[in-house]
């Protein structure tokens, strides 16, 4: 049935030969002149097949022999990749064009990453979850080192690589123990074998080994290490994509392989997430603290922010999965509003990232600087903005599932937190006026998207635009 | 009228919207056009609030004008207002113009400085109407935004640090309300507060790392609860951010502060912690009653030393508000309607005396009492209205101050002698800081160089105080009215609590017997 099989996986196959005519074409044609076309063609297909994928029914559909999910869940997941991955790529656009490393490279690599990140949420199979895996990372590896003049960006990318590499080695690790103990690499296998035989020690192991594999992708506490370096060396565009697209991947992949494979074993793997997510919202809390570049700033608030996320699988239930998935729709609107922000973020043409340059920003640009304390009290989770939505909804299912010191612990990270939000709300607005502060201006684009957001953030308090039953359904799609 | 709270609350939204939309220019025209469009706005509200209380009807004793709309995550928007919260909604509206008014010599950004007080004003009407648990939160949660820009942009030369303490010092609080608020949601499957005020919470102990819990969830939820309101009332010893806050912001904003937002820590006990955990309420009564005691003769002290007149003012208010809280629970009619007039009271009065720290320091630019002497001298209208409030903020009957006083103190009597006692020294001791104030500032001869020059109050100033000088002496005079409308409430309430607690000891008893 390799006809049914290749119909199911249509949207990712198309991307994959998107990619790889355009670049070919690309490479034979006239080079970096094409790269703005190609930006655009490719968040237009992204959108495209995010559309495609949305309205593609609510149906369960299985391919090769189970090792490709399209579900509720998957097509949930897919939609939010593809959209962000869009907005990124047409928001780094200006920015990059400018500082002339626009290159046709680009947009395809995010592209192949995305494609990537598809077969990840998608992934039913040990072996399908590496191969989805390995392609995004090895795109992310390249886009980190896109300003391969530039010694930060070079180095960001060897110790992505180097990590990354280092992260799939534990990860290959755990599911060769997997594989051993159980016989098989369908997930649907895994959970049956565990089931009839219980769970071996061996076993334990395998499923500790993949959790720290998948926690270095989310940047979990303690694998978090490479974030901070990562965010601030690679080009601001990179960084905007890091924090988005792949997160909600390897958050739902996370969420995909603790269900589907090891679902009936919750006790088992709750108490490692909730390690995971209390020492990522304390981390990220304090260490973003002391922190003056707004990127590496960026780069703790999202470890913090997965702890959130993590919380909500540590639940393990429908409501937490659900909670999970309101969680990173709302924390990459988020990002993509600050980012079109960070992006247009310049001093004579250049760009900054120190937070000191903020400045009294909002007497220069009282639009921006207002849409900015909005997204920057939405991220410190302070009602009526959406933020506070997100939380809520990750502690609701934190205490419905027993955990209850874990949610007492996330509120009081969110807290100290929401110092250093706090702490660019008096950049911009309690400062003192100063001759070295931004420009005024910016790209139109980046402009509409950081106001988008920022508008999003107030309406959404409405019906956060119906996500609720969305999440649920998808959410049920898991659990089933 | 259906939706005629919905009105009230977010009209001031709607006028900020308005400004921030369709203003345009920072010049001299278009801060005018801002300052009378905030002062229309807030009077209307005013105005159409009057309906609110034409409407209300005393003697009914559920919620009324009650508006319900589905929300996300099962909650839901409700509205409503009791004998309890509608004297609350009207004060708030009743300050909120004269705020605005107080204003009016704000120099600088003169258009945001408006919307974040419009705003403010409709999140503070919206925690005294909300009826579901998270859109009180959602409200309760939402100031902190518009006050902490208003200590920073607007405030004094320390208002950084103020701003952040404020801030933190209160977000902290409330978070563990919300997670006891998420706790509520699980345990009785809603946030509808009326179906909440029904719904009994266990109180059967249980033993967190070993320790006993006596009380258990209730207490363990009172204390997330405490936790929120003892530090917005603010009570000894989390009370430490007022005075800075209190300090370094605008006057505007220490009137809003002391006037309104100080008393959502009050009605979040008559609404919450009261009737919704009255068995941890009467286990822990006791900490209440001597965390106020302490704070009503120790800030009383404090305020004595201060030499910063808004400091001075901001301990008193510490104080006046110890008085409110031992009412609360005390748990008896005299104590909460004492409480609860004690709150409109000090809304008046602290906010008058704020507004007349702003007069003499529009003009001098210090607040330091040193500074001044003798004002007497050159601002007779200026000496009889701070006197007035003076004597009301000592609580001289005859003036509302008394009332409030005095009725708490009679509810306390009943339940504990002692505290009752040593919180009665803290009208002596109030008597003594606020007349040396009065005496240090305004008494004497006019020997200060710098004040040789300074003017008496404009027609502006003394409009502005007017409608506080009227109410705090009839409501000094003439209290019924205000009594009348929150008696029933509150009758009903502290009937709910007695039969609750009358209840408990079974409840206990049988926990301990299983535990045998």
């Amino acid at each position: 049935m390799i006809g049914t099989d290749l119909s199911i996986i249509l949207p990712e196959i198309v991307l994959a030969v998107f990619a790889m005519l355009a670049l070919v074409v690309a490479v034979y044609t006239r080079k970096d002149a094409l790269a703005p076309v190609m930006v655009w063609a490719t968040a237009g297909i992204f959108v495209a097949l995010a559309l495609w994928i949305a309205g593609g029914g609510n149906t369960t559909k299985v391919a090769f022999g189970g090792s490709f999910i399209d579900d509720g869940f998957a097509r949930f997941a897919k939609v939010m990749i593809l959209v962000s991955a869009a907005a990124i790529l047409v928001m780094s656009q200006d920015f990059m064009a400018k500082r002339g490393f626009l290159r046709f490279e680009y947009p395809m690599l995010v592209a192949l990453s995305v494609v990537g990140m598809m077969v990840m949420v998608s992934a039913g199979d040990l072996m399908s979850l590496y191969m989805g895996l390995e392609l995004q990372s090895l795109a992310l590896y390249v886009v980190a080192s896109l300003r391969r003049d530039s010694v930060k960006s070079t180095e960001a990318g060897l110790k992505y690589f180097v990590l990354g590499a280092l992260s799939s080695g534990l990860l290959l690790y755990g599911a060769s123990l997997v594989y051993g103990y159980t016989g098989t690499t369908l997930f649907s296998g895994i959970i049956g074998a565990v089931e009839g035989e219980g769970v071996s020690v061996g076993l334990l192991f395998g499923l500790v080994f993949l959790m720290a594999g998948l926690a270095f992708k989310v940047s979990a506490v303690p694998f978090h290490m490479w974030t901070p370096d990562v965010y601030e060396g690679s080009p601001t565009p990179v960084t905007a994509f890091f924090a988005t697209a792949p997160k909600v991947a390897a958050m739902a992949l996370f969420a995909r392989l603790m269900f589907d494979a090891f679902g009936t074993i919750t006790e088992q793997w709750q108490q490692v997430i909730a390690f995971l997510s209390v020492l990522s919202m304390f981390l990220g809390a304090v260490a973003a603290i002391g922190q003056t570049n707004i990127k590496r700033l960026m780069a703790f608030s999202s470890i913090a922010h997965m702890g959130f996320a993590l919380m909500g699988l540590a639940a393990g239930t429908a409501l937490g999965v659900q909670a999970m998935l309101i969680y990173m729709a709302i924390y990459v609107t988020m990002n993509i509003g600050t980012f079109a922000f960070i992006l247009s973020m310049s001093r004579d043409g250049q760009p900054v990232t120190d937070i000191a340059s903020l400045n009294m920003y909002s007497k220069k640009e009282p639009g921006r600087a207002l849409a900015m304390l909005v997204l920057l009290f939405s991220l410190a989770g302070v009602p009526p903005l959406v933020g506070f939505f997100g939380k809520l909804y990750v502690l609701r299912a934190a205490y419905d599932a027993g955990l209850a010191w874990l949610a007492v612990a996330g509120v009081v990270a969110s807290v100290i937190g929401a110092f250093y939000y706090l702490r660019l709300v008096f950049f911009m607005y309690f400062g003192e006026e100063r001759d070295d502060g931004l420009d005024a201006g910016g790209s139109p684009i980046q402009w509409a998207f950081l106001m988008v957001s920022a508008v999003i953030m107030v309406a959404g308090v409405v019906n956060l635009f119906g996500i609720e039953g969305i999440a649920e359904a998808a959410a049920a799609t898991l659990l089933q | 009228m259906y939706n005629l709270l919905s009105i009230v609350t977010f009209l001031p939204a709607l006028a900020a919207v308005i400004l921030a939309v369709f203003l345009r220019g920072d010049d001299e025209a278009a801060a005018r056009n801002a300052k009378w469009c905030a002062l229309a706005a807030t009077a209307a509200t005013f105005l159409v609030s009057l309906l609110i209380l034409a409407q209300f009807d005393p003697s009914n004793t559920d919620f009324q004008m009650v508006e319900t709309g589905e929300w996300l995550l099962g909650l839901q928007y409700k509205m409503g207002v009791d004998g309890i919260s509608v004297l609350f909604v009207m004060l708030t509206t009743f300050i909120m113009p004269l705020v605005i008014a107080a204003s009016w010599d704000v120099k600088t950004r003169v258009k945001e400085y408006m919307i974040a007080f419009l705003l403010l004003e409709t999140l503070m009407l919206g925690v005294f109407m909300a009826l579901d648990l998270v859109l009180f939160y959602l409200f309760f949660e939402a100031g902190l935004i518009p006050m902490f820009l208003i200590i920073g942009i607007w405030g004094g030369a320390n208002r950084i640090y103020a701003s952040f303490k404020f801030f933190l010092y209160t977000f902290l609080g409330s978070v563990l309300m919300l997670v006891a608020m998420v706790a509520m949601f699980a345990d009785a499957g809603t946030t509808d507060i009326p179906t909440l005020l029904q719904h009994n919470f266990s109180a059967a102990g249980f033993s967190i790392a070993g320790v006993h819990v006596v009380g258990g969830l209730q207490t363990m939820l009172w204390l997330a609860f405490f936790a929120s309101f003892a530090v917005k009332m603010p009570m000894w010893p989390v009370h430490t951010w007022l005075p800075d806050a209190h300090v370094q912001a605008p006057t505007a904003g220490s009137v809003v502060l002391a006037s309104i937002l100080l008393k959502m820590g009050g009605y979040g006990f008559l609404r919450f912690s009261l009737p919704m955990f009255p068995v941890a309420s009467d286990l822990l009564a006791p900490l209440v009653f001597w965390m106020s005691a302490i704070a009503i003769v120790y800030t009383s002290l404090v305020a004595m030393v201060q030499e910063d007149m808004k400091k001075l003012i901001a301990y008193s208010s510490v104080a006046h508000m110890g008085y409110v809280t031992m009412g609360i629970f005390a748990a008896n009619q005299q104590g909460i309607d004492g409480a609860i007039f004690q709150m409109i009271s000090h809304g008046f009065i602290s906010g008058a005396l704020f507004l007349c720290v702003g007069v003499i320091y529009d003009r001098m630019h210090t607040r330091e009492i040193d500074a001044y002497g003798g004002l007497v001298n050159r601002m007779p209208a200026y000496a009889l209205i701070f006197m007035l409030f003076t004597m009301a903020n000592v609580g001289l009957p005859g003036t509302s101050g008394f009332i409030g006083e005095f009725l708490t103190l009679m509810g306390i009597f009943q339940v504990n002698t002692w505290v009752a006692m040593v919180a009665t020294t803290g009208v002596i001791l109030s008597a003594a800081y606020a007349l040396w104030l009065y005496r240090r500032v305004v008494m004497g001869d006019l020997i200060k160089e710098s004040l040789r020059t300074i003017t008496d109050m404009t027609t502006r100033e003394k409009a502005i105080f007017a409608p506080l000088v009227v109410m705090t002496i009839w409501m000094g005079v003439y209290p019924a009215p205000i009594l009348d409308r929150i008696g029933p409430s509150v009758a009903a309430l502290v009937t709910d609590y007695e039969t609750a607690v009358a209840a408990a000891p079974a409840v206990t008893h049988v926990a301990t017997d299983a535990s045998h």
